[in-house]
């Protein structure tokens, strides 16, 4: 379980980016992280990963506060970020260099296996599609077997059909590994077709406007009654006109 | 019938004789850095058979060629040759090492770059020469301190790009590192320094042409063997052949050098998403 308790960000030039942003995640569960531009998302996924420091609150993870990186947190960012001058495999072990070879080795090769790229493993990053790079990146981040993954917008790069391939896949690896995943983006469909829950952030400063279950059976279809209900919601909460979408 | 034959015939051998010239004139692409040396070695050589220059102070390729070769026979060019080249290599070793080192250390290590840096640039601003007498004061007159001069020569170029290579990482493999929970050392040898690779190995091969440069001011200041020496001693004995023909050893050895280190290190760059033209 995640705890995220009164949490602000300050930045030097006196923006506050957040503003006493608490919320508390149950271990497990999908989580999807909304907003407009500027909301400060990124700056609430970043403190969690520890890649910036808190101006004030805490972050608990099973009872234990932490302040900084952390083992149990796994971070996919928007870009693939992959190391150029390693292959694949080498990317995905990047941060098993604590094991021992033989292990790293299936351990690499299973999360491969899983994202689907066990051909593309002894490949430059370079060689790869832009979808291929982002499962190559999911498979290092999902390697170290994280309590709790963070992405922040992953598939906002790719193309439509891509996207869409991606995020079955990453259903799918979130079913089987029952990691807490928690995931930005500015995408409402992709928020209620993936998550079990949806936090709307606002700005000026950041802070929590709405805080929606999802409760709906997956797989999720567009044209669910139950879909559209959740859909005006959000988009209600995101203070959008709730266009309706013929599908 | 017969004749549109034969001239379908014909301009079919035609074609394929100007495919035969293409394939052997156009294919080799080092031949072409061949054309203008050899043009110019043939026309120095006409002028100086045509009276219009003269041979005693501008030595024909036919002359420097045959020197050369004499040179070579007696086994001197390779004495000499090697002498250079071993000073060569033991100051750049020293100097790469080192500017390698220096330059990550500081490029890693804030603290580290306000301290050294501003002293490492004022010594830059030194020119190397100017430290030859001292040199030779704290090392003697035979290798060691030529050996110093040249390592010298070849730190600084490799310090600079070193530095500015790690100063240019991409701040988001940076972050990478540290979402995954790198130490500092960690950082410097998996992420910075292989992010600075490319830009270290085009430093190590500015600071080999600077080493060849410093070898010769080194073995000016009096040395026994060595193409500088040649140099010198065609300069003293009034033979501009040798001068020549050492000069055109250096061009070889230079090049030798800098392809040799092109090819150790292409390897280590098969990842980069570039054009790599053929250096």
């Amino acid at each position: 379980m995640l705890v995220v308790d009164a949490l602000s960000k300050l930045y030097a030039d006196g923006t506050q980016a957040l503003a006493r942003v608490s919320l508390t995640i149950e271990a497990g569960s999908f989580v999807m992280i909304t907003g407009k531009s500027g909301c400060g998302k990124t700056t609430l996924l970043r403190l969690i990963a520890g890649l910036d420091q808190a101006s004030f609150g805490t972050i608990a993870i099973d009872g234990e506060p932490i302040s900084g990186t952390h083992p149990a947190v796994g971070v996919v960012f928007q870009e693939p970020r992959l190391l150029p001058w390693l292959s694949i495999a080498g990317n995905v072990g990047f941060g098993l260099t604590h094991l021992p070879k033989g292990e790293r080795r299936a351990r690499v090769a299973e999360a491969l296996r899983r994202v689907g790229l066990a051909e593309q493993a002894k490949r430059w990053p370079r060689e790869l599609s832009g979808g291929q790079q982002q499962r190559a990146a999911i498979a290092r981040a999902l390697v170290a077997e994280p309590k709790i993954l963070l992405l922040d917008e992953p598939f906002s790069a790719l193309d439509a059909l891509t996207r869409a391939d991606l995020q079955d896949q990453l259903l799918a690896l979130w079913q089987e590994s029952k990691t807490t995943l928690i995931m930005i983006t500015h995408d409402v469909e992709e928020a209620l077709l993936l998550a079990d829950r949806v936090v709307v952030l606002r700005s000026q400063p950041g802070h929590v406007v709405a805080d929606l279950d999802i409760a709906l059976a997956r797989p999720r279809l567009r044209s669910e009654t139950g879909f559209e209900t959740n859909r005006r919601a959000l988009l209600a909460a995101l203070d959008r006109p709730s266009v309706h979408l013929e599908f | 019938m017969t004749d549109a034959f034969a001239q379908a015939s014909l301009a079919d051998r035609a074609g394929k004789a100007a495919a035969r010239f293409r394939l052997t004139f156009h294919h080799p692409a080092w031949a072409y850095g061949f054309i203008l040396p050899v043009a110019l070695a043939i026309a120095w050589e006409l002028a100086v058979r045509a009276g219009l220059v003269q041979a005693r102070l501008m030595p024909p390729p036919s002359r420097v060629a045959e020197t050369l070769y004499g040179l070579l026979r007696s086994g001197d060019l390779l004495t000499h040759s090697a002498a250079t080249l071993t000073r060569v290599g033991s100051g750049f070793v020293i100097g790469a090492v080192a500017g390698t080192l220096a330059g990550a250390f500081c490029g890693a290590s804030p603290a580290a770059r306000r301290l050294l840096d501003p002293m490492i640039q004022a010594l830059r601003a030194i020119p190397s020469i100017a430290w030859v007498p001292l040199f030779i004061l704290w090392l003697g007159i035979f290798e060691n301190s030529k050996i110093m001069l040249i390592a010298v020569g070849v730190f600084f170029p490799v310090y600079l790009g070193v530095l500015g290579a790690i100063a240019s990482v991409d701040r988001k493999l940076v972050e990478v590192g540290r979402a995954f929970r790198l130490s500092r050392a960690g950082l410097v040898f998996r992420i910075l320094l292989p992010a600075a690779l490319p830009e270290w190995i085009t430093a190590l091969r500015s600071g080999l042409g600077l080493g060849f440069m410093f070898v010769v001011a080194a073995e000016f200041m009096g040395a026994s063997e060595g193409l500088g020496y040649l140099l010198v001693d065609g300069q003293q004995l009034g033979k501009p052949d040798q001068i020549l023909a050492a000069i055109l050893a250096f061009a070889v050895l230079g090049k030798t050098c800098d392809a040799a280190l092109v090819l150790v290190t292409t390897p280590l760059l098969a990842w980069q998403d570039r054009v790599r033209d053929r250096l």
